[in-house]
């Protein structure tokens, strides 16, 4: 099963680590990649570096960051193999807590095209 | 609130179980004892831990239970034979004094855990017998998990385990990392074992048991765990790249009334273009170590002309025909 696990961080602003939080995390990913659980690992820019893109029933409307009212964040996220989602949470406890602020691994289970009743599987077969 | 916590511990063991058995059986000497003493360690998990809660390092609680088991037991042998008195004296010594701390570097685990592999799939064993033994030790499953993976009874599965721990112990297998040519033969029956699962895997069709299908993960787990602890062995990333692009369609290639699609035929938007990634990574890294001819990453490389293409007509024929 393939599980999304975004790490959804507050305090906002600067994501930038340290060198101490970087060398802990790539320990916990090289963990993840000798279990054979890691697809992939990526840590995402502050929100300034982004922007918004809300559709409210056909209307589009781009916000460039930062956003002041926001909260939190997705710092980043990993893609991990495992058996169960208990997996996936066994996982995600392990992830080390190097940052000041707190913050929340979500653990997110990716959707098999097979989970859909018949109707929605034909309706995703390329035309 | 019991079963959750069971579900838990379930995937703790998942996790654990192998580094557990790997380090046991370098302690015990005996495949059989160190799963035992593995499995009595569960057992009290299994009673505690909905209590008590989930300890902090469960790894290292998990060991530390079984260590203690162990020397139980030694001890209790050592009234038989005096041999067992002075290793369960070294044992418990070892034990108050690196204790709690784990104590060990990361590689010798590595080390301990390749070692079980190579056990696992020791050619004095049938295949039948490798593939039930690597999947219940290495892989964490249950007999119960490999009897339905494999259509088989229950008990036909305990019994290759059972019989395989007595060949292992009657051989006299030593706990070690063959060298030499005898390296080359060995790992190539570990590959052959860890693609046999992924077939088995990747041959279920709708309507069975979800285990069989669970095996191609399975597979590819066991796969990049061996391809972390084995870095220059080229066939390894090459049957880890194949496992990989093959894993890739498997969304695309059965329509959704469960009917094959055929690879040219199949929605490659479909294709998981992480794996894709990852397979051509591994099939780099086969052929930067000299590998590239090898039955493995020579099917890998094949599968890799499919997987570049964005449409059918993209495929470079060339390079498969040249292949």
């Amino acid at each position: 099963m393939l599980f999304m696990l975004p790490n959804i961080e507050t305090g906002g602003g600067d994501f930038t680590p340290t060198a101490e939080a970087v060398a802990e995390m790539t320990k916990y990913n090289q963990e993840l990649e000798k279990s054979g659980v890691l697809l992939e690992a990526e840590g995402l820019h502050s929100q300034e570096e982004g922007a918004r893109v809300t559709h409210e029933r056909g209307k589009v409307t781009v916000i460039d960051g930062p956003f002041t009212e926001a909260k939190e964040a997705i710092g980043g996220y990993w893609m991990i193999q495992a058996k169960s989602k208990e997996e996936a949470i066994e996982w995600a406890k392990r992830v080390p807590s190097v940052q000041g602020d707190p913050f929340t691994i979500e653990v997110r289970p990716v959707f098999d095209m097979e989970e859909f009743p018949p109707d929605v599987q034909a309706a995703a077969q390329p035309s | 609130v019991t079963s959750d916590a069971n579900a838990a511990i379930d995937a703790i063991w998942r996790i654990e179980s192998p580094k557990l058995i790997a380090r046991l059986v370098r302690m015990m000497h005996d495949v059989g004892l160190a799963e035992e003493l593995a499995q009595d360690a569960l057992v009290i998990a299994l009673e505690k831990w909905p209590e008590s809660g989930v300890p902090d390092n469960p790894g290292a609680w998990l060991m530390a239970t079984a260590k203690n088991r162990a020397i139980d037991r030694l001890r209790r042998d050592a009234r038989l034979d005096q041999k067992y008195e002075q290793v369960a004296n070294e044992l418990a010594a070892a034990q108050a004094n690196a204790w709690p701390t784990v104590g060990m570097a990361d590689d010798e685990i590595g080390d301990d855990l390749l070692r079980l592999i190579f056990i696992a799939c020791h050619p004095v064993l049938s295949t039948e017998a490798r593939v039930a033994l690597t999947l219940r030790l290495l892989g964490g499953l249950t007999t119960d998990e490999i009897a339905r993976a494999f259509l088989v009874p229950e008990s036909t599965v305990a019994q290759r385990i059972v019989r395989a721990k007595r060949t292992l112990a009657e051989a006299n297998v030593p706990f070690e990392v063959p060298t030499g040519d005898e390296l080359t033969a060995r790992l190539s029956s570990v590959l052959e074992v860890i693609y046999l699962v992924f077939n088995e895997g990747y041959s279920a069709t709708a309507g069975d048991d979800w285990m069989r299908p669970a095996l191609c993960d399975d597979a590819l787990r066991l796969g990049r765990v061996l391809a972390e602890l084995t870095p220059r062995e080229p066939e390894v990333h090459g049957l880890v790249a194949l496992m990989e692009i093959q894993a890739s369609r498997a969304r695309a290639r059965t329509d959704p009334s469960g009917a094959p699609v055929l690879l040219l035929d199949q929605d490659r938007s479909r294709w998981d273009h992480v794996l894709i990634r990852r397979g051509l990574e591994a099939l780099q890294r086969a052929e930067a170590l000299g590998g590239a001819l090898e039955p493995y990453a020579l099917q890998a490389a094949i599968a890799a002309c499919h997987a570049r293409a964005r449409n059918p007509e993209d495929t470079d024929w060339g390079r498969i025909a040249a292949l």
